[in-house]
């Protein structure tokens, strides 16, 4: 790998960003899937704070990403690890349908998870090992 | 605080770590492929990925244990349905490549078509089942 990978730099500001992207959740609601299921039952009791949540999250990245890809390289590597772009193809998108299922179901995605975890949560402490096996056999499917 | 006002003041400092890391490391914050990248470890490639993780669950975790309004109590949320909820999440977000994170907050912020296909997807499908959930 290349010479940022050694510099502590670039461990302590991954460690930065963690504990703002960490606070976030916590702070905004989203790390509570009581109100994640609330804003996801859209025919019933409607709780809208997500949307305030996904629109200053997206609000900040949609401003500050362009300008940050329009240098020629990040401050502390070689260059941008990004995804390649291309069209949404059907891993994609029954991919995201499965994922969605499971958002539903229990009100967590990863990130809170993991939060929930650091609180020492009942139930995260059953979510988040279940949710490393799914990674796990997806894993195992593809290498078949 | 008013939720929504939380809400938003949350939702910037996420676009703010994620635009941190960009633009320091070059890297992408979806929560699951940095998980991912600590479950099957490629050589040199793990450590910032731990740091970031440990910071994101230690942080966050303690906002909640010190601001217990922070998260409301759900009592009896039966197991076999989170353990379900669990491998769909991990199994869906892997084949998508991206979960919230990946595909909502930093997708959408690199103005993506295909993360916005995923979100879109993933947003139907999750308010569906908690229509089939809760009103059926």
């Amino acid at each position: 790998m290349n010479a940022g990978h050694a510099s502590i730099y670039f461990s302590l500001s991954a460690a930065a960003a963690g504990i703002l992207f960490g606070l976030g959740l916590a702070l905004s609601g989203m790390a509570d899937p009581q109100r994640v299921l609330g804003f996801l039952d859209v025919f019933g009791s409607f709780d809208p704070t997500l949307i305030f949540v996904l629109g200053g999250a997206v609000g900040v990245t949609a401003l500050a990403f362009p300008i940050v890809l329009r240098g020629q390289q990040p401050l502390l590597a070689e260059r941008f690890d990004l995804p390649i772009e291309s069209t949404a193809d059907k891993q994609v998108l029954i991919g995201s349908a499965i994922f969605g299922i499971g958002w539903g179901l229990a009100g967590y995605c990863p990130g809170p998870a993991l939060v929930g975890l650091g609180a020492w949560t009942t139930e995260t402490l059953y979510f988040v090992p279940a949710m490393l096996v799914g990674a796990l056999i997806h894993r195992a499917i593809m290498r078949r | 605080m008013h939720p929504w006002l939380a809400g938003l003041i949350g939702g910037c400092m996420i676009g703010a770590a994620a635009s941190l890391l960009l633009w320091s490391n070059g890297r992408i914050a979806g929560v699951s492929g940095i998980l991912n990248g600590v479950l099957l470890p490629q050589r040199g490639d793990v450590r910032w990925r731990i740091l970031f993780l440990a910071g994101l669950i230690v942080a966050g975790g303690s906002y909640l244990w010190l601001v217990p309004q922070a998260l409301s109590v759900r009592q009896e949320f039966p197991l076999g349905l989170l353990l379900l909820a669990g491998v769909l999440v991990g199994f869906g977000a892997r084949m998508a490549n991206g979960c919230t994170s990946g595909h909502g907050v930093c997708g959408l912020g690199r103005w993506s078509r295909r993360s916005l296909a995923a979100v879109m997807t993933f947003m139907a499908t999750a308010m569906f089942t908690v229509f089939l959930v809760r009103h059926l």
